[in-house]
């Protein structure tokens, strides 16, 4: 099978290039695409990218593949390529490029923390756990499951125009985690930080990321939540 | 040497996994300067993989719970080799622990009273053993590793910890009287090389799963830690001692959780039958995980497997019903359909006994210090070195580990070596120095590595060594069969020295990273394999073929590896915990 | 917070409801002219001033005219800042931002006195 793989080195290179590799794929099997990216590593080891858990759950190895953003370890083939066509592997859009596939992530992790993703209670802590009811905890179905892996907010044209201005989808997903749940209590500091033209309001529903989440998450649903928090805190 | 950068640090953790973040969140709340290097970006770490829960005596589930309970659970399942005075403090510091973990934001599943949700696991018992199945996971529905870990960075990011991300300590550097200084470390991104001083240097580089070539472990479980403490010529204990998790999916390795049967499923063979119950007649499914993984390879070599080659038996989990395990496994689904092409909601998964966890490592004593014996036999803990979590040996663990401890491990042990470094930074511990040779000895491995001319790949060479191990030290090991298993390692030492590292470029480049986790892996799975070799009994996870029974007249004890000569000595196993009676060795039965 | 001088309200909340807002006045007054077409098929220049001179008309389109313009505004000023920003145009972001902005003003609060004189003027 053709792969096709975005190349940089910026030590070597004075631009990108899109190399294509013959991989031999097994007969009768349906990688992922974090294995035909290992199968072309054997052939060539100058090309790179991030993996860890290589079962979808660490969120190392968001990548573009053939046009839509995705983990590559829980990517088949059979879904991201049609019959005969080639696999084309590009870094995930927006951010800058380090190497081949590996972007560099810090102005996506500075919009997580903006958001202080730790919980806040300024009551005393019992000798026990703080107690929840079920539907309480049910609030956070949807919201702590995000691994960070960048796909969401890399597919967000919002995101592409002011990186540095609006949150984005991921960390706002985590802002919401945190104003859902019933054991936080500074519900209206965090609102206070997300009152500016950028930050949340940037969100134009284009819902990108909803269709990327490989975890199945709906960021914009829970901007949507912020929204109507901040409203109610401003009227 | 000299223009190398230098940074200090009052402490420094070597991995960002569940027990290095706990360790360093204790410090950073005291307001220590903290820095975490962690080869990955820290959640990313390999704790994000963990499902089913922590196994802790919090009393949600049964009022009455105690921790001596849990005690006595995992003394017995450690096959009598887990440190008492360790597994007491485990035990009931746990709680604690765990409701720490909740107050800063843990999103444990809950039960109707708004208590945390505990599910049952494996081994666990109520009154000693005598009070029947006993729910004592906590759980946060099965992506437990994921919220804990997840947690912890956030408790980080608060205090304001040091993150150095995506840089890979390359070896520990050591001072002329022996001490621990730090540690040399490469920046991945930009390919710098930096001495990383501290006071007190803790080791939380995980496991090693990768020495095997089915294993539930992430691609970067590499034993980076127990190869550095090795090359420095530190002792390993229970290396023999690894973990074949029940539940592996067949093919893809990815982990299935022991919540699982927890929550009610069952394993069958080809003819539909539940065959755990004639190996554990009372608590079935849920026996300890060595004795459910040697059950399943017999059901499988006496001819009762799965599938056309009858090398795999199935996890049942339909009869639950679509809305219990989309409420308490919705993970589990996930990962099935994914990796299995199953849908577990309407056919069982197809699973394996699959390499999953290193009960041995650094030898600790329960402040997280690293030992190791002078020339006289005599334990000494090691001036600056600290060893938690999975890569330490506590040891809690023992033979076998029990589900849901390796969690509790984390957070307890990661705590407690943070209490013990505050403790000492406050006492006025002084940063040790070290000349420009001990720090070019450090560098020496990298140097050659980055001179190599010629030699041999790193992917061929590393699937030889999991092919080996694979082979001769798996779920059954005869002693001529590991004897040749040594000898083919020996050969490989010899192509591992001789490898080549063709990219040389700085910038990212997870070539050399990879190469230099070869010889990490290597390193485990020599201490592996020599270890395995010369204990010659059948105990917990390590089961002899030539020596079916447990010998607790010689071998109720540790093994302690020593790289240096390649030898295996005895440690003694503590039986002297603080506060209870002793458990006495037992016939272990399910 | 991040915060921008050329911002209307400096408050997204403010911006966005006052979007809204004036959205729902917009719509009203298209739906009352084109009503008043419908009512009345037979449209001529005597009726058509008749109906704009009537104090509340002219009250109506005052406040329709100051929901344009600061509809018009927002959205103008948020289409400035997501496209003429250091991303795109590097250097000459904030010159070329202010530029734009300025020109958009300057046309908004021409509309605006020249509505206020149409209906209110003499």
């Amino acid at each position: 099978m053709l792969v096709s793989i975005y190349r940089y080195n910026p030590e070597i290179d004075a631009k990108p290039i899109m190399q294509d590799i013959e991989v031999e794929i097994p007969e009768g099997k349906d990688l992922m695409v974090l294995d035909v990216l290992n199968l072309a590593k054997e052939k060539d080891p100058t090309i790179v990218y991030r993996r860890s858990c290589r079962e979808g759950v660490c969120g190392s190895d968001g990548m573009n593949i053939n046009g839509q953003n995705g983990l590559g370890c829980i990517t088949p083939l059979s879904e991201a390529v049609k019959p005969g066509k080639k696999l084309v592997l590009r870094p995930l859009p927006g951010l800058p490029v380090i190497r081949d596939l590996v972007v560099d992530m810090s102005i996506f992790y500075k919009q997580f923390e903006k958001v202080k993703p730790w919980l806040m209670n300024d009551t005393p802590a019992p000798a026990i756990e703080r107690l929840q009811s079920q539907e309480d905890r049910a609030k956070l179905d949807g919201l702590y499951e995000c691994i960070l892996c960048a796909c969401c907010s890399t597919a967000c044209p919002s995101f592409w125009w002011n990186p540095d201005k609006f949150i984005g989808p991921a960390g706002l997903l985590q802002a919401y985690r945190f104003l859902a749940d019933t054991r936080d209590t500074a519900a209206v500091e965090r609102l206070a930080g997300l009152d500016d033209p950028f930050s949340v309001f940037r969100c134009r529903g284009i819902m990108n990321c909803v269709s990327v989440c490989p975890k199945g998450l709906n960021p914009t649903r829970a901007i949507g939540h912020i929204r109507t928090m901040l409203v109610a805190e401003g009227t | 040497m000299t223009t190398m950068r230098n940074i200090s640090f009052d402490a420094v953790i070597v991995g960002g996994g569940g027990a290095g973040m706990r360790a360093a969140l204790q410090l950073a709340q005291s307001g220590f300067k903290t820095a975490v290097i962690s080869k990955v970006f820290p959640t990313r770490s390999h704790t994000v993989s963990a499902q089913g829960g922590i196994t802790c005596a919090i009393a949600s589930d049964d009022p009455n719970d105690d921790w001596r309970w849990h005690m006595y659970d995992t003394v017995k399942g450690s096959d009598y080799i887990g440190d008492q005075d360790a597994i007491e403090y485990m035990c009931s510091e746990g709680p604690q622990a765990v409701f720490e973990m909740e107050h800063m934001g843990l999103p444990f599943s809950r039960t109707e009273s708004g208590r945390i949700y505990q599910r049952p696991f494996g081994g666990q018992s109520k009154n000693y053993g005598k009070g029947g199945q006993a729910a004592r996971t906590c759980a946060a529905a099965d992506r437990t590793g994921h919220a804990l870990l997840h947690t912890l960075y956030q408790g980080n990011l608060k205090n304001n910890t040091v993150f150095l991300s995506e840089w890979y300590a390359t070896d520990l550097v050591k001072n002329q009287d022996g001490d621990v200084v730090g540690v040399v470390a490469i920046c991945i991104e930009s390919g710098e090389t930096v001495f990383v001083k501290s006071k007190a240097t803790v080791f939380a580089t995980g496991g090693a799963g990768r020495i095997y070539a089915s294993t539930t472990n992430a691609l970067i479980c590499t034993g980076d830690g127990a190869g550095m403490a090795m090359r420095a010529g530190y002792p390993m204990q229970d290396m023999e001692m690894w973990q074949f998790h029940p539940t592996g999916i067949y093919g893809a390795g990815t982990l299935v959780t022991e919540g699982c049967r927890g929550e009610g499923g069952y394993l069958i063979n080809k003819d539909g039958e539940r065959f755990m119950e004639r190996y554990a007649p009372n608590v079935k499914d849920l026996a300890g995980r060595d004795v459910v993984a040697r059950s399943m390879v017999l059901e499988m070599l006496e001819g009762r497997g799965c599938g056309d080659e009858g090398d795999h038996v199935m996890l049942k989990l339909d009869h639950l019903g679509e809305d219990v395990l989309n409420a308490k496994l919705p993970g589990i689904l996930e990962l099935s359909r994914t990796f299995a092409h199953v849908d577990p909601v309407k056919e069982p998964i197809p699973v394996v006994p699959t390499c999953h966890y290193m009960m041995g490592g650094i030898p600790t004593n329960v402040n997280g210090q690293a030992l190791t014996q002078n020339r006289d036999g005599v334990e000494q803990p090691i001036p600056g070195l600290f060893a938690v979590g999975e890569a330490a040996c506590v040891s809690v663990h023992g033979a076998n580990r029990l589900g849901g401890n390796s969690l509790l491990d984390l957070i307890v042990f990661g705590r407690a070596a943070g209490k013990h470094i505050e403790q000492m930074l406050q006492q006025g511990l002084e940063q040790r120095q070290a000349s420009d040779s001990d720090v070019e000895m450090a560098m020496s491995r990298l140097a050659r590595m980055n001179e190599s001319t010629s030699g041999e790949s790193v992917p061929v060479l590393r699937k030889e060594l999991q092919t080996i191990m694979q082979n001769y030290f798996g779920v059954f090991r005869k002693g001529e069969f590991m004897q040749e298993g040594i000898k083919k390692l020996e050969v490989l030492r010899q192509r591992i020295d001789n490898v080549h590292l063709t990219d040389k470029s700085n910038t990212f480049n997870t070539a050399r990273i990879e190469a230099l986790e070869l010889e990490n892996l290597f390193e485990v799975a020599r201490a592996t394999a020599i270890s395995a070799e010369a204990r010659p009994e059948s105990r917990g996870a390590h089961a002899r073929d030539d020596f079916r029974e447990r010998d607790d007249e010689n071998w109720l004890c540790h093994s302690l590896y020593f790289p240096e000569d390649k030898k295996v000595g005895k440690r003694a196993v503590n039986f002297s915990p603080k506060t209870v009676d002793t458990f006495e060795p037992s016939v272990r039965s399910y | 917070m991040v915060t921008n001088a050329t911002s209307l309200s400096s408050s997204g909340v403010s911006d966005w409801l006052i979007q809204r807002f004036s959205a729902v006045i917009l719509a009203v007054y298209t739906f009352v002219v084109l009503g008043a077409f419908i009512i009345k098929p037979d449209m001529d220049y005597n009726t058509w001033s008749t109906l704009f001179n009537s104090n509340p008309m002219r009250l109506f389109s005052l406040i329709t005219i100051f929901a344009l313009c600061g509809h018009a505004w927002i959205g103008l000023w948020t289409i400035t800042t997501d496209y003429l920003n250091v991303h795109h145009v590097g250097g000459l972001a904030t010159f070329s931002r202010l530029t734009v902005q300025a020109l958009c003003a300057l046309i908004t609060v021409t509309y605006l006195f020249w509505g206020i004189q149409i209906f209110w003027g003499s």
